[in-house]
């Protein structure tokens, strides 16, 4: 008898699970600062649309992207708003897995987006992604540190000069490091770093006829430089290092220096978190006099998958989020230093902002001087600054960031990580019917 | 004399599963700890003692709300073990007490589908899911935990049945059992430490699932492995907050292990080599 009522209540149960849902969108996104104050501002949107109910998927960067790539390629259908980067938007919207974003609405204003960013999320001119927020990489120094070690930071400095004030800002004594770069393998951290600097370095990931470039010397520059200087004055372990353990170390003051995304410089110079949050200072990313800095380009976006039901809905709120009317409410809500950055450059007009956050216009002159369409010295046959837009690189990047580590770890030398990460790249490259 | 050294090794003896114990226990007490402590703190290196704010609890219960996922996970873990009992006691009796030639190799055939990565078998998982609409939902899910952790629950409840004298078992049919009386009046309540001890295992592995309740989920069936999850951000390690996610998310647990710790030892060493 028990068994049997339990039987039962099971079933109910079950019928409630398959219970049908009123109209509402899903929205899947990463777990970063901005879009979870998104996430608190929404009724604002509902108050505009009562009709649409808004449903969210927090996930951890990785997770959300294995995911929204598993249910995009199998058409799941799980999402109808989709958090994606710059890297997929142009490989998506070939495979036509997205949905072009033609119904912003009259007062969108999608002129005002930064075109380096509209540039990278484009295809044949149709806009595919609308951008949440949008960075590039630039020095973070300590002005203090450097004022100690007698020198002044240029606004554009040399990759020279960084190796030049590292080794006199270091002091292991002390625990500080002169330098915290990315170490940490994966396409999207030690690699993204990596492939921008080389890009100043004059390397360049393939030729013109797809032919991995690792056994040129320009990449042999470029990784010896690294390794060198980070054995000099980068911090121990640098090798496991990705974006939030540098954070994390120069928050704590243990580094002098720290190139990295643009949107690190709110949260180094937030003096809730940061210990050294009035010393920072802030200089475009270095170069080696040849055209082009060792600075990337990444927006975070909004993207419609071409399998939702709900296309218009969805499309209604990629524009709210990435509207001006959306940045006025933040400001209203929580001051201008928290509107996300980089995607319209009637923000960087605006006094106000210019004025709550010192770092705006190294961040927009950073933006800027990445050209995701010409990233590099010699000319390419690819779209991305920091990656390569082909579905191969996930796999490759990341195979090539795991040579580079070891190399960094110092267990291969410089020597052999290129030559193994040329293998590598033609290995996949040949698989791929890139050539021959 | 004797009585000294034996004394000595006794107090050795309880020091040394203290450190063990300790040993195996302190991640989970530093979680609890690091939960006490601000964003600042947490990244300043090693320290036990927090200054004890809560506002990281605070914070990961007003991004995003706690009892849905709890819900989901109690359903989820409670929901799959019941089944998977269901399918189990009657394959674990049959293999039992009228095993057949090939009884060993279905077992071992059972276990080796755990050897498997998961990850394998995502993609025709998925699809699965996709066309029977079973994505989200906790029905899916739950039989997805339950044909997942089903290989060892057969094992375990083999193990224990295997104890059970047969005769007993022949004793009930003279009298007349039929086979489901046999099963429910006189099996089962023979076993229950094995059986007590198996649901208690089952439920804390389906709790702890965090492959397929992530991947198969979006919002309606997501338990608390997604909750921790989504604290896991790429603007920051967080630690405090993350802490605070996690031990909201393992809590419920520790206190049934901790009540029915007795239960689940006496039952996991039911059964084992004499």
């Amino acid at each position: 008898m028990k068994l049997r009522t339990f039987t039962l209540g099971l079933f109910s149960a079950s019928a409630l699970a398959f219970a049908a849902h009123a109209e509402s969108i899903t929205i899947a996104t990463v777990n970063n600062g901005d879009m979870v104050r998104m996430q608190k501002l929404t009724d604002d949107f509902t108050a505009t649309n009562p009709d649409i109910q808004l449903q969210w998927v927090t996930l951890e960067e990785n997770v959300l992207r294995e995911r929204v790539t598993t249910d995009i390629a199998t058409k799941g259908g799980q999402y109808d708003v989709m958090t994606i980067g710059t890297y997929e938007v142009p490989i998506w919207a070939k495979q036509s897995w997205l949905l072009p974003l033609d119904k912003l609405g009259d007062d969108y204003d999608v002129k005002d987006i930064i075109p380096a960013i509209a540039g990278g999320l484009s295809v044949d001119g149709k806009l595919y992604a609308a951008p949440f927020y949008g960075e590039s990489s630039f020095v973070m120094y300590r002005k203090d540190l450097m004022e100690k070690a007698g020198l002044q930071m240029p606004d554009a400095p040399t990759w020279d000069f960084i190796k030049q004030a590292a080794d006199k800002m270091t002091d292991r004594a002390n625990g500080v490091n002169g330098v915290c770069l990315r170490g940490k393998a994966g396409w999207g951290e030690n690699m993204a770093f990596l492939t921008a600097m080389s890009n100043s370095f004059g390397a360049r990931w393939f030729d013109e006829n797809w032919k991995p470039q690792f056994d040129q010397p320009e990449w042999k520059n470029t990784l010896q430089f690294y390794v060198d200087l980070m054995k000099a004055d980068g911090p121990e372990g640098a090798s496991s290092n990705g974006f939030n353990e540098n954070l994390a170390l120069f928050q704590q003051g243990k580094c002098g220096m720290w190139i990295d995304a643009t949107v690190a410089a709110s949260f180094v110079s937030d003096p809730k978190n940061s210990t050294v949050a009035d010393k920072v200072g802030y200089a475009l990313a270095p170069d080696n006099g040849l055209g082009k800095r060792g600075n990337w380009l990444w927006a975070w976006s909004l993207a419609i998958p071409a399998g939702t039901q709900k296309a218009d809905a969805a499309q209604k709120f990629v524009s709210w989020a990435t509207s001006k009317h959306y940045a006025e409410l933040v400001a209203s809500k929580e001051g201008w230093a928290n509107v996300p950055p980089g995607t319209r450059s009637s923000l960087y007009a605006n006094p106000e902002y210019q004025k709550a956050a010192p770092f705006a216009k190294m961040t927009l002159d950073s933006i800027n001087s990445a050209d995701p369409t010409h990233p590099t010295v010699k000319p390419v046959p690819y779209v991305g600054v920091q990656f390569v837009a082909i579905p191969e690189f996930q796999g490759l990047g990341t195979t090539v960031g795991q040579l580079f580590s070891a190399a960094l770890a110092g267990q291969s030398s410089v020597d052999d990580a290129l030559k193994q990460a040329q293998d590598a790249a033609t290995a996949t490259m040949t698989e791929g019917g890139y050539i021959k | 004399m004797a009585r000294a050294v034996t004394t000595q090794h006794k107090t050795i003896a309880t020091a040394a599963a203290w450190i063990v114990a300790l040993l195996i226990f302190f991640p989970i007490l530093y979680t609890i700890i690091t939960s006490f402590k601000s964003e600042q703190e947490a990244i300043q290196g090693f320290n036990l003692f927090p200054s004890g704010t809560t506002e990281s609890y605070s914070e990961v219960q007003a991004q995003n709300g706690y009892f849905k996922f709890f819900l989901n996970s109690v359903f989820l873990s409670v929901g799959s073990t019941v089944l998977a009992l269901l399918v189990a006691i009657p394959a674990a009796w049959s293999m039992a007490f009228s095993p057949g030639k090939r009884t060993k190799d279905i077992l071992m055939w059972m276990l080796s589908t755990k050897m498997m990565p998961a990850v394998a078998v995502l993609f025709p998982i998925y699809l699965i899911f996709r066309d029977t609409g079973l994505l989200d939902s906790r029905i899916g899910l739950m039989v997805m935990l339950m044909l997942i952790n089903l290989p060892i629950v057969v094992w375990m409840l083999y193990t224990y049945f295997r104890e059970i004298p047969g005769e007993i078992l022949e004793a009930a049919r003279m009298d007349g059992a039929s086979l489901w009386n046999e099963i429910i009046y006189v099996l089962t309540p023979m076993a229950v430490p094995g059986i007590a001890s198996t649901m208690l295992l089952n439920i804390i592995l389906a709790w702890n699932e965090a492959f397929w309740t992530i991947r198969l989920t979006t919002t309606e069936a997501a338990p608390l492995t997604a909750f921790i999850s989504s604290f896991s951000s790429p603007q920051g390690l967080f630690w405090a907050k993350l802490s605070a996610a996690s031990t909201l998310a393992i809590a419920p647990i520790l206190i049934m292990g901790w009540f029915s710790q007795k239960q689940l030892v006496r039952g996991l060493t039911f059964g084992a080599v004499k």
